[in-house]
């Protein structure tokens, strides 16, 4: 049985923000206010999305200080830790997405990743400018209409209304259309935060010399187009498309893989080391 | 050949990419503009006009938890009442993620230290616009719209003397005033008329809720849908600063071709269709 260390802390992590947030609104609490749009932490430290506010600032309006501080905030944060972090271990659609995947698995639909012509893994960045196009041109925040993140998060704080049929959407489409479908090749959110953290500092280290080539941490990754140095060369990984979820870590057994803190004095190339590849 | 296949390839599928890129766009576009155009919906104090407003609104939810949260909002026994604001969900048919109210439901109670109102972290929520001269937070400048009444179904209209929005009005004798008028069917007794004043109402919509009627016969609605404008053409002579409102008055606006018509000739023609 594999180890699930991270899956649990990603989990308790996720489930105690969407706790905090919900005892906002149910019992007053000032920990953790407001929704992943913009929040407010301890009752002052003001929070926000920086997609989201990029988008209201396409929509041409001038936001208030408070949200351009809390996206800034936000954005120097998963700078650090990396962008997709989020994706992992905050966002609630997480836990849907995550559970089509292992259901995928289960069910064995399928092995292998279909390659369809128009959906790609860099769909989701056309859609993340289209967003920003889209809500200059019709004056309002665009992927906030529909965005199924807020709209579930919203839906357990608030009360969920109709909303629940976006979540039970994206679910199906993950479960029984395409793998990763919504997280790996839509969400303009998570394709926001892969570019701001592309440089991040803490990323997953792979040591090839420990590697049995089991291939369990592809078959685990939801962007395993990320592990390809696996079994091939002792580099961290460094695409910002890795959500740092920490799976690929929990299922080696060979300690091939650990979180370290990337190093800028080592040259690091993106897409292949050659110094390492070509021996 | 196989470069000239390549580039053939490369741009078969760039002009794809860029056709689907406009498909998709085209959709997105249409349904945001969808979800945008419902004018009947009455937002928290403060709000910008609903253009500025739905651009702003970040969706956060910050002043639904502080209305619902504040302290005045228990019952005797200590337990939580329903706030005012909501949050649009799916199916409410409101912009999702915004706040709005419905006076049926919670009306407003116009708190004294406006919760809702400075939370706002994105300026949706205008405070400057409620603030008094001494820069006090004043919930009287609110305008979330304006109370209207039909008279037809208000029974103050048909004799039964029924005050019940008027006392229920948080700024009671301004806001909705009684007039009296002569009930010339009795020709003894009086009607009481509930009569709002659009420049003190606020549009909390505790007259709504106090109606009396079936379904309320005094009702908030938004504050462009509930007033007209009578144009720089029209200008009150009686008022020196209203009078100055003429000179933007140059344009002239005709729908229909000017009738080059006598006035006599058109007055007995027969009426045409």
């Amino acid at each position: 049985m594999s180890n699930m260390k991270y899956l649990l802390l990603r989990r308790v992590t996720q489930m105690t923000l969407l706790v905090l947030y919900f005892g906002a609104n149910a019992y007053g609490w000032h920990i953790l206010e407001g929704t992943f749009g913009a929040s407010r932490l301890f009752g002052f430290i003001p929070l926000a999305d920086p997609y989201t506010t990029v988008q209201v600032l396409a929509s041409g309006f001038v936001l208030g200080a408070d949200v351009l501080l809390g996206a800034l905030l936000i954005t120097v944060f998963y700078m650090i830790v990396g962008g997709r972090a989020f994706c992992s271990w905050v966002c609630p659609i997480n836990m849907v997405t995550d559970l089509a995947n292992w259901l995928r698995r289960k069910l064995k639909l399928d092995k292998e990743e279909v390659n369809y012509r128009f959906l790609k893994r860099r769909t989701r960045y056309w859609i993340m400018v289209l967003g920003i196009v889209v809500s200059a041109v019709v004056g309002v925040a665009a992927f906030e209409v529909l965005s199924p993140i807020t709209i579930m998060q919203r839906g357990i704080v608030f009360g969920f209304g109709a909303g629940i049929a976006v979540i039970i959407a994206i679910f199906l489409f993950d479960l029984f259309g395409v793998k990763n479908g919504w997280c790996g090749h839509l969400c303009p959110l998570g394709a926001a935060y892969s570019v701001i953290g592309s440089k991040s500092l803490i990323r997953v280290k792979h040591t090839h010399e420990n590697c049995t080539n089991c291939m369990e941490c592809k078959v685990v990754c939801p962007e395993n187009q990320v592990l390809h140095m696996i079994n091939k060369s002792s580099i961290a990984v460094t695409d910002g498309e890795c959500t740092n979820c920490g799976r690929c870590i929990d299922v080696c057994n060979d300690n091939a893989l650990e979180f370290g803190v990337r190093s800028f004095m080592k040259q690091e190339t993106r897409s292949g080391d050659f110094s390492h590849t070509s021996k | 050949m196989a470069t000239s296949n390549n580039r053939r390839k490369f741009m078969a599928t760039t002009f794809q990419s860029v056709g689907l890129t406009a498909l998709g766009g085209l959709l997105w576009s249409g349904y945001s503009d969808e979800v945008k155009a419902s004018p009947l919906v009455l937002r928290p104090p403060a709000a910008l006009p609903e253009d500025d407003f739905l651009k702003a609104c970040i969706k956060c939810g910050l002043c639904a938890e502080a209305c619902v949260n504040r302290e005045s909002n228990q019952n005797r026994d200590g337990s939580q009442r329903k706030g005012t604001l909501q949050m649009a969900k799916g199916g409410d048919h409101r912009m999702i993620g915004t706040p709005f109210f419905v006076p049926t439901d919670v009306p407003c109670y116009m708190c004294d230290d406006v919760p809702c109102v400075p939370v706002c972290p994105s300026g949706a929520l205008d405070m400057p616009s409620i603030l008094n001269e001494k820069k006090e937070l004043d919930i009287n400048k609110a305008k979330m719209g304006l109370a209207v009444v039909h008279k037809e179904s208000c029974i103050a209209f048909w004799g039964i003397q029924c005050d019940a929005c008027y006392r229920a009005c948080p700024i009671m004798d301004e806001a909705i005033t009684l007039e009296y008028q002569k009930n010339e069917r009795t020709g003894k007794h009086a009607f009481l008329l509930p009569v709002v004043h659009s420049d003190i109402c606020t549009g909390c919509g505790l007259c709504e809720q106090a109606c009396v009627t079936e379904k309320p016969a005094i009702f908030v609605l938004p504050i462009e849908q509930a007033t007209g404008v009578a144009g720089d053409h029209y200008v009150k002579g009686w008022d020196k600063k209203d009078q100055q409102r003429v000179q933007n008055a140059n344009e002239i606006h005709t729908k229909n071709e000017r009738s080059k018509q006598d006035a006599s000739e058109y007055l007995n023609m027969e009426v045409e269709y």
